[in-house]
């Protein structure tokens, strides 16, 4: 310990050496005290073995926003052995009681010994020999089991959907991969996870705690009672209940009207950023994805080429058409390119290209007549005034990445971050691409088409629905989210703030106005409603693959809005033959509750419309 | 490049390497106990944990080639390029490795896994043994100082944001080195007093004895026999000693006398006896003029407001659930399915082992994996219960040589280059041995770190490996000049 010259610091070796003997001295000791002296461990270990026994909790439920259930439990039994306990039995008595045969018996033994097919075998701890047994079986083979030593009955829950609708957003549970329990500690063979969906995004909420009850067994593999006597048990903790933002019977009347088309509807409530519905066609039951049957089911729905488990709302990218048109004005509005008196000839067509082509109406046009009749070229004028011209900006390359960096303000391009799993972030191009694609050469004369939403432009239906939802609030929106409410929890705080555009509020009123213009007058006509101000804006979103996708993105009422809306179905041609009277429909359900007398025949057309790609039928 | 007069095979340690072999050898046949089972793959298929360890054996063989023939200054004149590469994965790891259970410190290349942390350990030895041999270098310069804690506190920072917490507690062992080149011992000293004190104060936090506070009470206790001994060796007076300890068992016996007729706090009385002996002590200092009886006072004052300021953030400024997390990261709360509860099991198994043991691969508590990471961490269970008291003594009687060698070797080396590495490598072994084995008799809290050759892994035993022989090729350059 001393530092003095009469203590060299070489014989800091002995202290050093010291030190690990003592450590080594003491270590014995404790071995001595542990395996000589005290016998209860060794009691413990000759005669007790425990059995961990997991308690499995009972899953969060799930409601919709008037608080109907839509997704509850059922409790399911699984079948369990350990090896190592099994000792002669009849098998033919197990095998009638399981209804199987010996031979698929002896083949699922074979399975579960089978270290490639179950990597994580042992013969000490309990495998699953057969799943999801009903509660008819589970009775009979509980009389049965004493006969049967080494067999188990393991507690399960399974989901079960009060409605057939909502499947995507809903999703469903599945028995965890090997990568689940190589993440997350919380897994072992054979438990369930949300595999997509809202059981997915919110697997941690719902799932809960599991308990663990241990129990003290001889020799023999017969349970003792409880360790301890329970001291050291934990009682499972029940999943949390969540209440989604969904109203399920405007989600069904969606999925009815979109009946044998391909598509997607969505709204949204611009006040929360809470996600009314959200439609995609084709769907499926959600409840031909549980139980035994899910493995089966699952594989005939992902053969099927209409792919009716690809999620359109938000994995599906389209060229938005001319529903970006909205999202140009605001953009040169804002860049002062053009202010709402600005005025653009047409002539059938973009005067500099003679393409895009367009439509008859009055030309010269200015901003409001441009959104209500969707005249191609006054964009087209506006992007080659924004970008083109020197005076703004020092590069074509400057202009367009100001062009982009707007659009991203506005959600698009990246994922807006929705709860759900899977989002695609669409796609804004910006100048590298375009550098990379002409050699650095090129102007808005090459890249014309981004202007009217076609081109490199790629956006989802969500995204769409949420600038609806931008362009109703005047300029900012919210994270659109599917869950409104956890039960002892909040929402993540990225569902509650505002996202400005930075677009200023004024030059939002011009575009509504438009867009109310094109309900009341132009485009979207069948849109309009008697006593509800629609606002609206169709597109026609041009298909390499086949015939134009019909769009429209809009809101209602003009004033105070309360529901944004987008609705995408593919290769059924212009805008506002099904597009618009499809969200007509929707609003009005969603204002009044139920389709008026007059529109009677419109839900009949379209309910009836089959519009199926000609390469599928 | 020195000219090589005699084989490096006639100059190394050859009993260094004897038990390094028995070590991995018998670490060998502890996993297969461990991973055994009546119908398993067999000890030699690559895929089952017998069977890859044996394949990490081998390449260690290949490796201890490679150290061997190189030469031994490539060691000193590469030993900051090394520390800085390996820094820099370091720091890689914390942002790609994916989230293994919980940690970040593998790097995942392919099949293949690597914990770049267990390569830290000898690139931090050279790197300190390179500073520390510099002309001029001097623990007692503050500056000289700073560099050698900066470099062993930069790769546990590292670790620590991997969130592996015992593998950064490990280059704390390169204390003992910095005490055996001239860093005071107190240093050390106060170390090992604040955790011993904040972990028996923790432990005991509830648990009383009559009406006295056990943590206290023993935390008090050691403050008043430290005192003593701190006493005794600055001034070597057996008299003095002799007051000090009649003064204390004086005051227990006649607590201990009252106490049989009405109820005591004992915290009071040690807390009395240490005034007592403070004040005794200031009259010597006084009386005789030596002023380091102060520093012994000042430890006392130290040791109890420590105790009493733990206490008090722990109860007052902490929330509930804080408390928790850091009881059980202590391995304090017994807590069913985390660390109480293993090492309770740990315990049965290695209790269950009695003195000749169940024999090899007739285990049924590893069997029947209620151990937790019975074939890495806890790979001492398996030992204790197959091979019972004589086999866990005999290992633990192996490291002591093993570690007690290393020192002896270290302090026989000629440049102060290979005596600070060789100091480094003890260490890092001493440093394992404790924790790991203290940890898996219950000794002290649940730090999982690895038992030097013994434990599954590759990344270990290679860094183990590593670490061990390049101090056998400074060593063997000795004797060959």
């Amino acid at each position: 310990m001393k530092t003095n010259r009469k203590y060299p610091l070489e014989n800091r070796r002995y202290i050093i050496i010291g030190a690990v003997i003592a450590t080594a001295v003491i270590f014995v000791i404790r071995l001595f005290y542990l395996q000589i002296i005290d016998n209860e461990y060794k009691t413990w270990a000759d005669s007790n073995a425990f059995l961990k026994k997991t308690l499995y909790p009972s899953r969060g439920m799930i409601y919709d926003r008037s608080g109907r259930l839509l997704v509850y439990n059922q409790p399911a039994y699984d079948v369990m052995l350990i090896m190592r306990e099994i000792q002669p039995f009849d098998t033919l008595d197990l095998c009638h009681t399981l209804n199987i045969t010996k031979v698929q018996f002896d083949k699922r033994i074979a399975d579960i010994k089978d270290r490639r097919q179950n990597p994580g075998y042992s013969s000490y701890v309990p495998q699953v020999f057969m799943n999801q047994l009903s509660a008819q079986d589970y009775g009979v083979l509980q009389e049965k089991l004493y006969k049967f030593p080494g067999f188990y009955i393991q507690n399960r829950t399974l989901r079960e959907y009060e409605y057939p609708n909502a499947a995507h957003l809903l999703g469903n549970i599945g028995e965890v991969n090997k990568r689940d329990i190589e993440n997350d500690n919380y897994y072992v063979q054979a438990d369930y996870s949300g595999r997509s969906g809202v059981e997915r995004s919110y697997e941690n909420v719902l799932r809960g705690e599991k308990g663990v009850e241990i129990l003290l067994r001889d020799a023999h593999g017969r349970t003792q009672g409880k360790y301890e006597n329970g001291r050291h048990d934990v009682n499972p903790v029940s999943g949390k209940n969540i209440t989604l933002s969904v109203d399920i019977d405007l989600q069904a009347y969606g999925e009815m009207l979109m009946q044998n088309k391909i598509g997607s509807i969505v709204m949204i409530e611009p006040s929360t950023g809470e996600i009314l519905c959200m439609v995609s066609a084709p769907s499926f039951n959600p409840n031909t994805l549980v139980g035994r049957q899910r493995g089966r089911n699952h594989a005939l729905l992902e053969k099927d080429p209409l792919k009716p488990l690809f999620d359109r709302t938000m994995m599906g990218a389209y060229p938005p058409g001319s529903t970006f048109k909205p999202a140009m004005g605001l953009i040169y509005l804002q860049e002062g390119v053009i202010t709402e008196d600005t005025y653009y000839s047409c002539t059938f067509g973009y005067p500099v290209l003679g393409k895009p082509a367009c439509h008859g109406h009055a030309s010269p046009l200015s901003l409001i007549p441009a959104l209500s009749t969707s005249c191609n070229s006054y964009f087209c004028w506006g992007l080659r005034d924004m970008i083109d011209s020197r005076r703004r900006y020092a590069t074509v390359q400057e202009g367009l990445d100001t062009w982009k960096n707007h659009l991203v303000s506005m959600g698009y391009g990246y994922r807006l971050g929705v709860d759900l799993p899977g989002e695609k972030a669409g796609y804004i191009p910006n100048s590298k691409t375009y550098d990379k694609l002409y050699n650095g050469r090129w102007s808005s004369s090459t890249i014309i088409s981004v202007a009217i939403g076609q081109g490199e432009v790629l956006a989802t239906p969500l995204q769409i629905c949420n600038m609806g939802a931008e362009i109703a609030n005047r300029g900012y929106f919210y994270t659109p989210h599917i869950v409104r409410n956890i039960q002892d929890g909040e929402i993540d705080a990225t569902y509650t703030g505002r996202r400005y555009s930075g677009i200023e509020r004024s030059h939002y009123e011009s575009i509504a106005e438009g867009m109310r213009a094109a309900v009341t007058g132009g485009t979207c006509r069948g849109a309009a409603l008697p006593d509800i101000a629609v606002c609206g804006k169709t597109g026609t979103s041009e298909n390499p693959h086949g015939k134009d996708h019909s769009v429209f993105m809009g809101f209602a009422p003009y004033e105070k809005p309360q529901v944004a809306i987008s609705v995408l179905v593919e290769q059924a041609g212009f805008g506002a033959t099904y597009a618009v009277p499809i969200a007509k429909l929707m609003l009005q359900k969603y204002f009044s509750g139920e389709i008026a007398p007059e529109n009677k025949y419109i839900e009949d057309r379209i309910i009836n419309t089959v519009i199926m790609p000609r390469n599928v039928l | 490049m020195s000219y090589r007069k005699v084989s490096i095979w006639k100059t190394v340690d050859w009993l260094t390497i004897l038990l390094y072999i028995i070590m991995v050898t018998a670490g060998w046949f502890s996993i297969c106990g461990a991973s055994y089972e009546y119908d398993s793959l067999g000890w030699f298929n690559p895929s089952g944990r017998p069977g890859s360890q044996l394949v990490w054996i081998g390449l260690s063989f290949v490796l201890i080639f490679v150290i061997m023939m190189l030469d031994s200054d490539f060691y000193n004149v590469f030993s900051y390029l090394i520390y800085a590469i390996i820094v820099l994965l370091l720091i890689a790891t914390i942002f790609l490795a994916p989230d293994i259970k919980g940690s970040h410190s593998w790097l995942v290349l392919g099949p293949l896994r690597l914990q770049p942390a267990e390569f830290a350990k000898f690139a931090t030895a050279l790197s300190i043994a390179k500073l520390m041999s510099s002309y001029g270098f001097s623990l007692t310069k503050s500056r000289d100082l700073m560099l050698v804690l900066l470099l062993i506190f930069l790769p546990l920072l590292c670790i620590l944001l991997q969130k592996e917490m015992g593998s950064a507690l490990v280059f704390l062992a390169f204390l003992f080195v910095l005490y055996r080149e001239g860093m005071t011992g107190y240093i050390l000293l106060t170390g090992l007093c604040a955790m011993t004190f904040f972990v028996i104060s923790m432990k005991y936090s509830d648990v009383t004895l009559g009406i006295t506070p056990l943590g206290e009470l023993i935390v008090l206790s050691i403050t008043q026999a430290l005192v003593i001994f701190l006493a005794y060796i600055m001034q070597n007076d057996n008299l003095l000693v002799k007051i000090l300890l009649a003064l204390t068992a004086g005051a227990v016996l006649v607590a201990y006398f009252l106490s049989l007729f009405i109820p005591i706090n004992f915290v009071w009385i040690v807390i009395g006896t240490i005034a007592a002996s403070s004040c005794y002590l200031i009259y010597l200092s006084i009386k005789q003029w030596v002023w380091h009886y102060m520093l012994v006072i000042l430890f006392a004052i130290l040791s109890i407001s420590f105790l009493y300021s733990v206490d008090y953030v722990f109860d007052e400024m902490l929330k509930p659930h804080q408390q928790m997390r850091i009881k059980v990261t202590l391995g304090l709360e017994n807590d069913p399915s985390g660390a109480g509860y293993n090492v309770n099991q740990s315990k049965i198994a290695i209790g269950s082992g009695g003195l000749m043991g169940k024999g090899f691969l007739n285990g049924t508590q590893t069997k029947l994996k209620y151990v937790p990471e019975q074939d890495t961490d806890f790979i001492f269970c398996t030992v204790g219960e197959e091979e019972g008291f004589l086999g866990a003594s005999a290992v633990l009687i192996l490291f002591a040589i093993f570690i007690i060698r290393l020192i002896n070797l270290a302090e026989k080396q000629k440049t102060l280059f290979a005596r600070v590495y060789g100091y480094g490598v003890a260490s890092i072994f001493f440093f394992h041995l404790l924790i790991n084995i203290g940890m898996v008799t219950g000794i002290t809290p649940v730090i999982g770190i690895p038992l030097p050759f013994f434990s599954y892994g590759g990344s270990s035993l290679w860094g183990f490996t590593i670490l061990l022989f390049i101090f056998l090729r400074l060593d063997a350059s000795r004797k060959e000049r």
